[in-house]
């Protein structure tokens, strides 16, 4: 069970407008009543953009259900299929002035896209010093485990994209922080990566508010304080953690501090070393596979940062070495037993 | 008795698609085994005429379906010569991967098969021509769509399904699923969308550096067509006169898109521009075992050096008749009449079938 997701009334299902600026919609979506948060703004700004591929009839996971209807074929439109197309169409619209939301259908398929996002976006502003920028561009992708993805629907790549100073990366959790994470890339003035793990796109379901708000980037949350051991995630990682805080308290009297690091570059290294200054130990949980992870970023730094205050050395608990394995999902991937074992070794070390 | 050892031997020691021991090694027989030996052992006297009444002959010269060219002079041949056997051959194999696709939907929908599963049914000349015209030292390699691709390169119907279903006696010993199934020149089972196909053209490198005279084929669809990868593949096997041939299984629809909604230009067999093109019918089997004969002669004689004449980008027309994949229903960008009216018309095995007897190359029942 992924999670202490509660399953909450329609009541807040959108129908009225938000008074807000931007045209975007993130769909975080229950399977049953179908209701899912959109932004329709009141004053409609001339500039956004948004496509994809499958983008105009709503999206492989209905994300921009709606869209192309109320906003027009000229503003959210399909391109075919051609990733590194689509990135570098994206770079130039957001160069050239218009807000730009594309959407990569599937995080793996990012990949003949690299070149543009790594090469192009992210130097951009470097390059020209700063007389062009594309600061006013946001690729969308679903990434993360599903439970039936396989090599090529279930991979995590934020690790890849950390390395590339120049972008954000953003991992929501939740569509509470999806709506205001992603409002907030859409309006930063760097390129963003917005990675939307899939499996939450069906199984979270939150109350939305309907009217704007922002979260800042590069500011981690704490979910939950603790004493003993902090648990660092972020995505679905994070319900995962949530329930292992719960298992330790109950099964080893264990106090865990959970966080959700929200984003991975530029992340949030002050409140993840405060928070290991006061435990002592850390343990970083995610999906991709370890090596060169972003968890041995996370390690490195916090080694240096708080070495005297470590009880423990640092605890990644991460995806296998191989390719994402389709019959094998439940071995590799880093679940809640995994990480308690990885607890009762760090506290009794 | 050879033959009933061979069947015996395929079943008892089963083999993975490398050749090696499979399993135990040792007789663990399933039901499905006894179907597979029954059926291979009786197929001889299933198929074979009754009294040999009538006119029956065993070779017959058919027509082939009319083709577009780009950038050649001579068509590949407008006529072909199909004995009784080949003719039978074709047939089998088109219903057994109808079949093991039917199969692979139920199953999918029971559960037992996860993942992803791309299904081919419709599009069955399409493998079973082309592996008609290859011979054992050409190479294939494919997009995701390639259970009927698996099955004529040479894996077992079991060794698909258990592929599918994740079991350790799976052609990639149940570690690939649907899209990842590999056989001896068979090069796969792609995930990736147009990532084949320079992948293929590099195959097509290795089999003129190491001197055979063997070609690639590399397939990808319309979708996949708009890939700047392949674009990238099309100049380096024209520039470097590599025996590559590019098909284009063009089913009209990528996912759920149609070709004149993605393409600028769908005429696919002439997106090689420098490259020449044939455009194929790809429900007439035969239609399509030409087009490869030809293909491969081009591209392994005629040449410098007693190399070939270069690379060809073909489009194959077909249609599939399943949804994209599982999670598709395939109605939503396409009537249920379009579908029925393909069916009937144009289907592929049945169009054999209707030569087949018509031509009198066996005795159909009643006719």
């Amino acid at each position: 069970m992924v999670g202490v997701l509660q399953k909450l009334s329609v009541a807040w299902r959108l129908g009225r407008q938000a008074v807000f600026r931007p045209v975007v919609q993130a769909g975080w979506q229950h399977v049953r009543n179908s209701s899912h948060f959109t932004y329709y703004p009141d004053t409609v700004p001339e500039s956004h953009v948004i496509f994809g591929e499958d983008v105009g009839f709503g999206g492989v996971f209905r994300c921009t259900i709606g869209l192309q209807d109320k906003f027009g074929k000229d503003r959210v439109f399909n391109t075919p299929l051609c990733e590194q197309g689509i990135a570098g169409f994206a770079i130039g619209s957001a160069v050239g002035g218009a807000t730009t939301i594309a959407e990569m259908q599937f995080a793996d398929y990012i990949f003949p896209a690299f070149d543009q996002i790594v090469n192009e976006a992210a130097k951009y502003r470097y390059r020209s010093g700063n007389l062009f920028n594309c600061g006013k561009l946001t690729i969308r992708a679903p990434c993360g485990a599903v439970g039936h993805g396989g090599l090529y629907h279930s991979q995590s790549p934020e690790a890849y994209f950390s390395h590339t100073p120049g972008l954000k990366v953003v991992v929501p959790r939740g569509p509470i922080k999806a709506k205001g994470l992603l409002l907030s890339c859409i309006r930063d003035d760097n390129p963003c990566i917005f990675l939307e793990p899939k499996v939450l796109y069906r199984s979270a379901v939150e109350m939305v508010p309907t009217s704007d708000y922002t979260y800042p980037l590069s500011s981690a949350d704490i979910l939950l304080e603790g004493e003993d051991i902090t648990l660092l995630g972020w995505g679905t990682q994070v319900h995962v953690l949530r329930e292992v805080a719960e298992l330790a308290r109950e099964q080893l009297n264990v106090s865990c501090e959970v966080i959700d690091l929200v984003t991975i570059l530029p992340w949030d290294q002050q409140t993840v070393c405060n928070s290991v200054k006061k435990t002592g130990r850390l343990i970083v949980a995610h999906e991709a596979p370890v090596t060169s992870g972003f968890g041995a970023e996370i390690a490195a730094a916090v080694q240096s940062e708080c070495f005297l205050h470590l009880e423990a050395p640092v605890e990644r608990v991460c995806g296998f070495d191989t390719p994402f394995p389709h019959i094998f999902e439940p071995f590799y991937l880093p679940d809640k037993w995994r990480c308690l074992s990885a607890v009762k070794k760090m506290m009794n070390y | 008795m050879k033959m009933l050892t061979n069947i015996l031997s395929s079943v008892l020691r089963p083999r993975g698609a490398a050749g090696q021991l499979w399993g135990q090694g040792s007789a663990a027989l399933m039901w499905t085994d006894f179907w597979e030996l029954s059926m291979r052992a009786l197929a001889p006297f299933m198929t074979a005429v009754r009294g040999a009444g009538g006119n029956s002959t065993t070779e017959a010269t058919f027509e082939t379906r009319p083709y577009k060219l780009h950038r050649l002079e001579e068509p590949p041949l407008p006529s072909t010569t199909c004995t009784r056997d080949d003719a039978l051959l074709y047939y089998r194999q088109m219903q057994i991967i109808r079949r093991l696709e039917s199969a692979s939907g139920n199953l999918y929908k029971e559960k037992a098969i996860r993942g992803f599963c791309h299904l081919y049914s419709g599009q069955e000349a399409i493998c079973v021509g082309i592996r008609a015209a290859l011979r054992s030292e050409d190479s294939v390699i494919t997009a995701y769509r390639d259970h009927g691709w698996a099955y004529v390169m040479g894996c077992s119907v079991v060794g698909v399904m258990a592929e599918l279903t994740g079991r350790s006696q799976g052609v990639a010993r149940g570690k690939g699923g649907s899209m990842h199934m590999y056989a001896k020149n068979f090069f796969g089972g792609n995930g990736i969308v147009g990532a084949q196909v320079p992948v293929g053209a590099g195959v097509a490198l290795a089999n003129k550096y190491l001197g055979r005279k063997a070609i690639c084929v590399s397939l990808y669809g319309d979708g996949a067509a708009n890939q700047g990868q392949l674009f990238e593949a099309y100049n380096m096997a024209k520039l470097m006169n590599l025996p590559a041939v590019f098909i284009c299984e063009n089913n009209g629809y990528g996912m759920g898109t149609s070709v004149d909604r993605a393409s600028a230009s769908i005429n696919y067999y002439t997106r090689g521009d420098y490259v020449p093109g044939i455009w194929i019918d790809g429900m007439d089997v035969l239609s399509v075992r030409e087009a490869l004969r030809y293909s491969i002669d081009y591209c392994t004689t005629g040449g410098p050096s007693g190399n070939g004449r270069g690379p060809l980008v073909l489009e194959v027309a077909t249609y599939r008749y399943h949804g994209h994949s599982m999670s598709d229903p395939g109605t939503s960008y396409r009537t249920r009449d379009e579908i029925q009216e393909v069916r009937q018309t144009r289907d592929p095995y049945n169009a054999l079938q209707g030569t087949y007897c018509w031509r009198r190359l066996g005795h159909c029942g009643g006719a």
